[in-house]
């Protein structure tokens, strides 16, 4: 019985409705109740960013060698120069542990529309896929017609700069384990996927790889290809696991092998703690913070116009219009 | 031109088609092709296709060709299955009535054979209660009269019983003779006219001496009519399948397009074009991109040497990026609630008419929106403002008046008296009232006599005369038996010179069988009865009798009669039976015959029948004109009787208030002088607040019509009312030609046959389920059981359907380039190479999914309650002037979607930028985001809000997760986990809200500083409906609509045409005014040749007079 009166109120078009009109009242109270959320809640995410320290260097021009600088593109391309180098970096803040290094490229397209879809999931995943290489153009197999495992260009172009740190004497342990996604290990790379024919074409792209490791443990790799969506972006290197002091001076040593000279591309190394937010990022902070103000100001600015132009606001209006039917 | 069919003659069979019905479009071989390529013949579709076979060049397409091809195969599938379904049940019905067994003769036996193997020339035998298989010319029944009697219901709609005979050489033929019987019928070539054949029937000997005898509609059996009250009938085939009458007039209607749709066309339009800008831009800059930059990148690995059509290639990618722009889903949406608009107008109980048991029908489902922006009503008179139920009321017989002062002549004591009295003028009067027509008396088993007759005038007429003891009780082919005052009486009917609406009368001739005397007995209107009265008859009392009947809004009919002398009846009657055996120009050569016997009348009197207004017809066509619709009335009636009945329903307003001007004049001057007096008085008085109306008549609007097309168009547009009187229907559909070419939207409304060009030619057609059958009703695009149903047709499902489409229709635009100005965005920051930042799987279920299905319920959104708007009709104004959908309002939706897309963008990208910028992680955040604006959007736009609304907002947002949870779980997906981890990042609920904040809030403050502070008429009503109970009296809204459309720089007394300007100017090119006034211009032109034909029947009414 129930079901026929609904129904028939449907096919009346008259199901009960809720018919909510803009009042001033209604208006003001949601723009305030916004303001009181959203400023708190900038506050908060602000405070959250400053407590994350973050140490930012760029290496890439200061690594090149003072009698290469006009020549970037010879000194990284050619294998026979050094790529060594040593940064010193100064701890402004104290740290604590973790501590996640991460490199950072900018001008980087990873997700260049070429660059992006060159890659085979399945042949990543299962070992007996080898042969599959569809979509990998152009990095699909070797001259002589062999698969590579793993194909496509953003295998091919893996970054290959390493770090290491030291406090004065003490070494400081870069923990490379669990940098990627767990999901990634254990789903996407197989564990008895080896790299085969890597790096073994005429043009060197970036890093090499371990033959003799499964995909799913060779970390660098797994995070090098989740693709970033933005030219610049950070990925995870790896963490130490050490408290650094304020004015603690830190020694990177790293190879500098990875080329961004001949499209302007920069290359920095980034130490940085971590909060509840995730990195460094004042954006969500001061957005709530303004958002929040405009909404009290909107909240105030519409109270004003009610109480400074009250006549046209809402119900007077009707009675005023009532009392005197307006002349034709 | 002409078929020879040879009667049961089986070596001439085979020249013609056999029975075999078919209305299928399709076959099951061709049904594929045959409908791809009716779909494909869609702009749309086509567009949509090249798109999908673009993205299976795996090149260039930036997703899985999936995302495209899913719903398009999925659209095609859809409307294949519906096409097929129908042509499937076509195809049942036509087999049913193919394969029924009919009984032929067949080398003079009869036998049983299929429906669909009968051959021209065939004689088929029907029985009672069966139904005619084809085109039959009758050659015997089992009336000894050689009558039988069909209905007819199912070609024409008319429920009553028509007498049909057969030809008079084939009378007193007996069964034997009729299985041998052997001739030829010369026929004309198959025509849809249901009303004619002009025919003739020659029977070889031994059966009758070589005589031709005519053969005319009323010797037929039509196809799909029924024998009724008659035993055996058995005909001669001659038309056969879908040669038939019914065959013939079968034919698929122009598809009405709405001015809404033409609307969505035209947008669509300037966003294909506005695509085409986007790509070629963002194409030679990706292009530029490549050659400056992405060659420097070596891990992207250009080749240098490349195709020919790598260049192409990027444009392409953006064209396919872009495509979403033109929303796929939108046809499918637009489809659904279009439909559900239809369903809402059947199931309306309010439009349910108890009376007769009707619901309202919306016949076509495609163009409810037109209802809202109706800026025309044209109107028939008889029927649909008035009941058609004609109840003799007063007459005035040799000068003397009855009824005047009871208001019923037949409770009269004095027309009693003369009765009684046997008063010979009285006797003359009844006898033609009983005697002049076609009414057909059926005595029911209760022993009552009941009378079916076609027009309902006939009927009264003879109700009455029954009620004044001369009844009509039998008519036996030509006999009539008539008892009056216990005498009985018997006549024999002659001939009868039919009614057609050139000649507005009707006569019969008769035998009286006491005394040999021939009588001819005329009825008809005035002016077609009174200038044939013999010289020296006074006709004055009967001029005055008809003028103060129709003052009383009556309507009149003169009777007359003559004695004939023998000779010139035979001589007549010659001449008469030679033009009805005429194959060209019968009915003319008919009319001029029958003109040679009509004159030196005597007139008997007029009689004055009452149709009463129907119930609520004032006070809807108050609330309809208040709404700002103008209203014609076209009617058949006399001047006077109109401008009686329009005073009555509200239509003109009386002096002081109103003023009538009147174009009359026989001749071309006195009808030019006259109607540029009117136009005159009109264009000066416009500013005054006074009520014009112009009142025309056939006569004049002929001459107008064919000679000074752009005057009347000026006057058409001036006016907002006007009664054309003494109107054909051919002039009836004229007159919404000529508004259609002015741009306005027109609805005809009607209920008779004499109505259904009207209605066909009209933007909408409504019809009334009368009582003049359902011609009108099926001709319709709506029926309706009550003229005051339109007010709510209007009111409330034109409108609201208008305001719905037009939010609906908008919204998906919106939503498509939301999520395409999001890509194109991203498309800055990925070397405009193409990439899209969605998923395939997240766009298909976008644009099918996830934003389709909350929009769908705007179908139960109401602004303002029924009760509002019909207490404020003038709110209707927003449709007619299309003020919800146009180009400047689509400006707005398209910076909305701009501005969101932005926020979307931007902030995604600055809250998950570096460490977090992983794509599949961005993409979803941004697809979030769209999302959840989208739901908030709908449900900012919605005026009021059902459970069924928030379920499917809310629902569809909370589906939105469970779909992607479960596609997130899938590890062979792109996305496997990414939904899980988002949704445990706290960051991910912080950008949400943010971005819903910073999207909403503006729209949120302009929609209410809008609402507050520069409210529209739809505003102020929704507050004061909702906010607290005293309403809005009418004068205030009007003054508020005034004051509002003078900021709009409309005075509030101009015409429609200016009013509808306003809108449009700022943003169209061509303004409508210019565009109306060349439209009407070139009308002029465009008239003439279709005016030129119809004028050539004219000289031959005057001839008639």
């Amino acid at each position: 019985m129930g079901g026929d009166e609904s129904y028939s109120k449907f096919t009346q078009q008259e199901l009960p409705a809720c018919k909510p009109i803009l009042t001033p009242k209604w208006v003001v109270s949601v723009f305030f109740l916004v303001g009181i959320i959203f400023v708190p809640v900038g506050v908060v995410s602000l405070l959250a960013a400053r407590d994350v320290v973050e140490i930012v260097d760029r290496y890439d021009d200061a690594c090149v060698p003072a009698n290469m600088t006009d020549n970037k593109l010879a000194y990284i391309q050619n294998p026979n120069i050094s790529k060594d180098c040593t940064r010193t970096l100064t701890i402004t803040e104290d740290m604590k542990q973790p501590i996640f290094v991460y490199y950072q490229l900018d001008n980087f397209y990873q997700n260049h529309r070429r660059y992006v879809k060159s890659r085979n999931d399945g042949q990543l995943r299962d070992a007996a896929k080898a042969n599959q290489t569809s979509a990998c153009e152009p990095e699909k197999t070797t001259a002589d017609g062999k698969p590579i495992v793993p194909c496509g260009l953003i295998a091919w172009s893996l970054f290959n700069d390493t770090y290491s740190f030291t406090r004065g004497n003490e070494n400081l342990t870069v923990d490379k384990k669990d940098i990627s996604w767990k999901s990634d290990r254990e789903h996407k790379f197989g564990k008895n996927v080896y790299p085969s024919n890597f790096q073994n074409g005429l043009l060197k792209g970036g890093g090499t790889l371990d033959p003799a490791i499964p995909l799913s443990e060779q970390e660098d790799l797994i995070v090098w290809m989740r693709t970033a969506a933005l030219p610049t972006f950070r990925k995870l290197y790896g963490r130490i696991y050490v408290d650094l002091k304020k004015n603690d001076t830190i020694t990177v040593r790293l190879s500098n092998n990875y080329n961004t000279y001949n499209f302007g591309g920069k290359k920095k190394l980034v130490l940085s703690t971590a909060t509840w937010l995730g990195g460094k990022n004042d954006f969500l902070g001061f957005a709530y913070v303004i958002v929040g103000g405009l909404c009290f100001f909107l909240a105030f600015a519409f109270t004003l116009l009610y109480f400074i132009k009250p006549r046209k606001l809402g119900d007077h209006n009707y009675l005023s219009w009532n009392r005197h039917p307006a002349g034709r | 031109m002409k078929r020879f069919v040879y009667i049961n003659d089986e070596s001439y069979q085979n020249d013609y088609c056999d029975n075999r019905i078919s209305n299928t479009k399709y076959t099951l071989l061709n049904f594929l092709p045959k409908n791809l390529w009716e779909q494909f013949r869609r702009f749309m579709n086509q567009y949509f296709l090249l798109i999908a076979c673009l993205q299976l060049w795996s090149l260039i397409t930036p997703v899985n060709p999936a995302s495209t091809w899913g719903p398009l195969i999925f659209i095609f599938a859809v409307s294949a299955t519906k096409e097929a379904w129908d042509d499937y049940n076509r195809y049942i019905s036509d087999k049913q009535a193919n394969e029924k067994e009919v009984w032929i003769v067949k080398n003079g036996t009869r036998k049983h054979i299929q429906a669909q193997d009968i051959r021209v020339g065939n004689i088929v035998w029907i029985r009672e209660n069966e139904e005619v298989p084809c085109d039959l010319v009758l050659i015997g029944t089992s009336d000894s009269q050689g009558i039988c009697h069909v209905e007819t219901a199912a070609l024409d709609g008319e429920i009553d019983l028509k007498t049909r005979v057969i030809p008079s050489t084939c009378v007193g033929l007996d069964c034997e003779q009729l299985h041998k019987i052997k001739g030829v019928i010369e026929c004309p070539n198959p025509d849809k006219d249901i009303r004619r054949l002009d025919a003739n029937i020659r029977l070889f000997p031994p059966f009758i001496d070589n005589d031709i005898c005519p053969l005319t509609i009323s010797n037929t059996l039509l196809q799909s009519c029924y024998l009724r009250n008659t035993e055996w009938a058995c005909g001669v085939a001659v038309y056969t399948g879908n040669e038939t009458k019914l065959g013939m007039s079968r034919g698929v209607p122009e598809p009405k397009l709405t001015a809404m749709d033409a609307m969505i066309d035209k947008l669509t339009g300037a966003i294909f074009l506005f695509q085409i800008a986007v790509v070629l831009v963002l194409g030679s800059a990706g292009n530029v991109w490549k050659d400056t930059e992405a060659r420097k990148q070596w891990y992207v690995k250009y080749d240098d040497d490349e195709p020919w059509y790598q260049i192409c290639v990027i444009p392409l990618r953006f064209e396919l990026l872009c495509s979403i722009m033109i929303p796929i889903s939108i046809k499918v949406s637009l489809d659904f609630v279009k439909s559900l608009y239809a369903k809402f107008i059947d199931w309306d109980e309010e439009m349910y008419d108890h009376e007769t048991d009707t619901p309202a029908h919306a016949a076509n489902t495609a163009i409810s929106e037109d209802l809202g922006q109706v800026e025309y009503i044209l109107t028939d008179k008889t029927g649909t403002l008035t009941e058609n139920k004609m109840i003799f009321r007063r007459c005035c017989i040799g000068g003397t008046f009855y009824g005047n002062e009871s208001g019923d002549a037949l409770r009269d004591v004095e027309l009693l008296n003369a009765v009684a009295n046997s008063s010979p003028h009285v006797i003359k009067f009844l006898t033609v009232m009983t005697l002049c027509n076609t009414v057909i008396p059926i005595k029911s088993s209760s022993g009552a006599i009941l009378y079916k007759a076609q027009s309902q005038d006939e009927d009264a007429l003879v109700n009455a005369a029954s009620n004044l003891h001369m009844v009509l009780v039998n008519k036996n082919g030509n006999n009539a038996e008539i008892h009056f005052n216990g005498r009985v009486v018997q006549y024999e009917i002659l001939d009868i010179l039919e009614f057609t609406s050139d000649r507005k009368r009707m006569s019969v001739v008769v035998l009286d069988c006491e005394s040999g005397k021939i009588f001819l007995l005329s009825k008809g209107a005035d002016e077609a009865i009174i200038p044939c009265a013999y010289s020296g008859q006074r006709i004055k009392t009967f001029v005055d009798a008809v003028d103060k009947y129709a003052q009383l809004g009556l309507r009149t009919l003169c009777l007359g009669w003559r004695e004939l002398e023998t000779e010139e009846y035979l001589e007549w009657s010659r001449s008469f039976k030679e033009a009805n055996s005429a194959l060209v120009d019968r009915e003319w050569k008919v009319a001029e015959v029958c003109q040679k016997l009509e004159h030196s009348l005597e007139i008997l009197g007029v009689s004055a029948i009452e149709d009463r207004l129907q119930v609520g017809v004032p006070e809807t066509i108050e609330i309809l004109r208040q709404s700002g619709i103008n209203f014609w009335m076209l009617t058949g009636d006399k001047q006077s009787t109109a401008i009686q009945i329009a005073l009555l329903c509200n239509l003109i307003s009386s002096e002081p208030k109103g003023q009538l001007l009147y174009i009359n004049g026989r001749t071309e001057d006195e009808v030019v002088r006259s109607l540029e007096r009117v136009l005159l008085t009109m264009r000066i008085t416009t500013s005054e607040p006074k009520e014009l109306a112009f009142v025309v008549d056939g006569c004049a609007l002929e001459i107008i019509l064919s000679r000074y097309n752009e005057a009347f168009t000026e006057l058409a547009v001036l006016s907002k009312t006007a009664i054309c009187c003494r109107v054909t229907p051919s002039q009836k559909a004229q007159l919404v030609k000529l508004l259609k070419s002015c741009d306005y939207r027109t609805l005809a409304i009607g209920d008779g046959g004499n109505d259904v060009r009207m209605i066909q030619q009209a933007d909408i057609g409504v019809g009334i389920s009368g009582r003049e059958g359902l011609q009108a009703a099926r001709a319709a695009d709506y029926s309706i059981g009550k003229f005051r149903f339109l007010k709510r047709l209007i009111l409330v499902h034109g409108r609201y359907s208008y305001n719905r489409t037009a939010f609906l229709s908008q919204y998906s635009f919106y939503k498509s380039l939301l999520i395409c100005f999001i890509q194109i965005l991203f498309s800055f920051l990925s070397g405009i190479a193409g990439t899209s930042l969605f998923n395939s799987v997240s766009l298909m279920a976008y644009n099918v999914f996830y934003t389709s299905i909350p929009v769908l319920t705007t179908v139960l959104d109401k602004d303002l309650s029924e009760k509002t708007v019909m207490q404020n009709p003038e709110i209707l104004l927003y449709c007619q002037a299309g003020r919800l959908l146009n180009p400047s309002t689509f400006a707005g939706w398209f910076g909305r979607s701009l501005y969101h897309a932005l926020v979307v963008f931007l902030i995604t990208i600055h809250a998950y930028a570096n460490e977090k910028s992983e794509m599949e992680e961005l993409s979803m955040v941004a697809l979030s985001g769209s999302i959840c604006l989208q739901a908030f959007v709908v449900t900012l736009e919605m005026n009021s809000l059902t459970f069924v609304q928030f379920l499917a907002i809310w629902g569809n947002f909370m589906a939105f997760y469970i779909i992607n949870f479960f596609i997130s779980s899938i590890p062979s997906a792109g996305m496997y986990t990414i939904m899980f981890r988002l949704c445990r990042q706290l960051t991910y609920w912080v950008t949400l809200l943010l971005i819903s904040g910073v999207g909403m809030g503006p729209v949120l403050a302009l929609k209410y500083f809008r609402y507050t502070y520069k409210p529209s008429a739809i505003n102020i009503l929704q507050k004061a409906e909702r906010s607290f109970g005293p309403m809005y009296t009418l004068v205030n809204l009007e003054s508020q609509l005034r004051s509002d459309m003078e900021n709009t720089n409309i005075s509030f007394s101009t015409t429609p045409v200016k009013n509808k300007a306003s809108v449009y100017e700022p943003l169209l090119s061509d303004s409508p005014i210019s565009s109306r006034r060349t439209l009407a211009a070139s009308s002029f032109d465009i008239f003439q040749p279709a005016q030129s034909r119809n004028t050539s029947s004219y000289p031959r009414n005057i001839k008639a007079n």
